[in-house]
């Protein structure tokens, strides 16, 4: 777990009211467009618990738009994001559930388009959040770290392929978590690192056979 | 070297002869792998935006999202145009400041959050308001706002400064207990009276729930900004006067803790219990979600 620093005290500049229902509904939106990375046709809000209950008093569903849309979480137009231009180039919809075995504010965002893609998340406070699911895998993304997501056929070998890539091009792996469908099948690879990489590297990783899909993740700004 | 208790801080700050912004500062530096330099305009940027802040507040009356809030400080400056307070300009300030800070938050508008959004008007209101009226230099501002930094980053990696884990203590608490050590630094204090600041401030609120209504960052939120940086001088004052906390800060904190966890769930940021749950907080709450 990292802790916090000083700089984290004293931020973000943002737009009110809330850190976890306001900032961290955008900060949940531009990762889970980071994530997505296509031009989706069609974005749906699935908004959970208090969230749900109290996102309009908070400007939730706003700050989820302006996230996915692609603003910060300082961007004055969040407030009138509804009304905007930016906003009118997407079709959106919001839903609202409870569920007990979700965080008080938790998200799903589906994305239509070209690839349809759910990302599931929750802002866990003070403006920070983190994203628990893409499609049916389970991660675990902060936005703190530059992030490599690859999906895989499930096999002995492919963590050392992945790794000994990153190893000769000097880069050190902060963490690693590993999850899969069922055995030989889908699985999943989310490899936070330290520092940036060069499109380069998420090439070569692309090349290992029975790699599907690799994305690279950067990480949110403060 | 990692600092992770203010017992620490201040026998690092003793042994080398340093302020607590100048361990704190090249810390973060060193962390961050940026200069002292660039740390600190990280901090004038955060200085900068609280003061935008404030300037939006003070020409604003528009009213929040749920129309609950947000145009207390017009009153406050009205009132304060035409018959001065009791306590004078300063104290003022510091009011009109904190309102002005919390009603800009809540009417979407950007703010800094100082460690948190409804906590927002504390540290900026403080800060500002005796430095406007004592002529300190933005170097010195820095200086201040890295002090309330380095103490909230001690709290925060002991205890997480969310009503949802430990109540407002931990929100609105720790943002005084920041304002009282970002003063004491502003006005010359010395280690010692600069934790003994922040410990008075925090130990005078402790038990502070979190039980805003309709579940909104308004009431009492907003209100309790110029309270608590109100608070925050209090603290200051003693301290630089050499009143000492009978409790060391580090212990303060821990009691936070421990209070914090104690506290019914129903209290911390759920709104089930206590202000939310009043007659007139289910009525507002029905016009406002229906």
């Amino acid at each position: 777990m990292k802790k916090s620093t000083l700089f984290d005290i004293i931020s973000p500049i943002m737009i009110g009211p809330s850190s976890s229902h306001t900032a961290g509904a955008v900060r949940l939106g531009i990762l889970a467009k980071n994530i997505y990375k296509n031009k989706p046709k069609k974005v749906i809000f699935k908004l959970y618990n208090s969230y749900a209950h109290t996102g309009k008093g908070h400007g939730t569903e706003k700050g989820l738009l302006a996230g996915v849309l692609g603003l910060s979480v300082d961007d004055r137009r969040i407030k009138d994001i509804f009304e905007s231009d930016l906003a009118k180039s997407i079709e959106y919809e919001f839903e609202y559930a409870d569920n007990f075995k979700r965080h008080p504010n938790a998200v799903d965002i589906t994305f239509l388009g070209d690839i349809n893609m759910v990302v599931s998340g929750d802002s866990v406070g003070a403006g920070e959040i983190a994203i628990r699911r893409i499609n049916d895998f389970n991660v675990k993304l902060t936005g703190k770290y530059n992030t490599i997501l690859i999906v895989y056929k499930d096999m002995p070998g492919m963590v050392s392929q992945v790794s000994s890539i990153l190893q000769h091009n000097n880069i050190n792996i902060a963490s690693l978590i590993c999850d899969r469908n069922a055995k030989g099948q889908q699985a999943s690879m989310i490899i936070s690192i330290d520092g940036n990489i060069n499109p380069d590297i998420v090439e070569l990783i692309e090349r290992i056979p029975e790699v599907y899909f690799v994305s690279y993740i950067e990480k949110l700004e403060n | 070297m990692d600092i992770n208790t203010f017992e620490q801080l201040k026998n690092e700050c003793i042994l080398r002869n340093k302020k607590i912004y100048e361990i704190a500062q090249e810390n973060i530096a060193s962390d961050e792998e940026i200069s002292v330099d660039k740390a600190r305009a990280f901090v004038n940027r955060t200085l900068f935006a609280m003061k935008e802040a404030i300037q939006s507040g003070l020409k604003s009356n528009e009213l929040s999202l749920s129309g609950m809030c947000g145009q207390d400080c017009h009153k406050l400056q009205v009132k304060f145009g035409t018959e001065p307070s009791m306590f004078g300009k300063t104290f003022e300030k510091i009011m009109i400041y904190a309102l002005a800070t919390s009603e800009e938050n809540i009417r979407m508008g950007k703010i800094v959050a100082c460690p948190t959004a409804g906590s927002c008007g504390i540290v900026p209101s403080t800060l500002v308001a005796v430095s406007e009226d004592y002529n300190y230099s933005e170097r010195e501002q820095i200086n201040a706002l890295i002090t309330a930094g380095e103490i909230g980053r001690i709290v925060s990696n002991k205890v997480a400064l969310a009503g949802a884990v430990a109540g407002c203590q931990a929100e609105c608490g720790v943002a005084s207990a920041m304002s009282a050590a970002a003063i004491c630094q502003l006005r010359g204090g010395n280690v010692s009276q600069i934790l003994n600041a922040a410990a008075l401030a925090l130990k005078n609120l402790l038990g502070l729930t979190c039980d805003p209504v309709a579940g909104l960052v308004e009431v009492p939120c907003v209100k309790r900004n110029p309270f608590l940086a109100i608070h925050s001088i209090t603290a200051a004052e003693m301290a630089l006067a050499g009143v000492e906390s009978k409790i060391p800060f580090d212990e303060v904190v821990d009691a936070m803790e421990q209070t914090g966890a104690l506290m019914s769930p129903t209290l911390k940021e759920s709104s089930q219990a206590g202000l939310a749950v009043t007659k007139s907080a289910l009525e507002i709450q029905k016009q406002i979600f229906g």
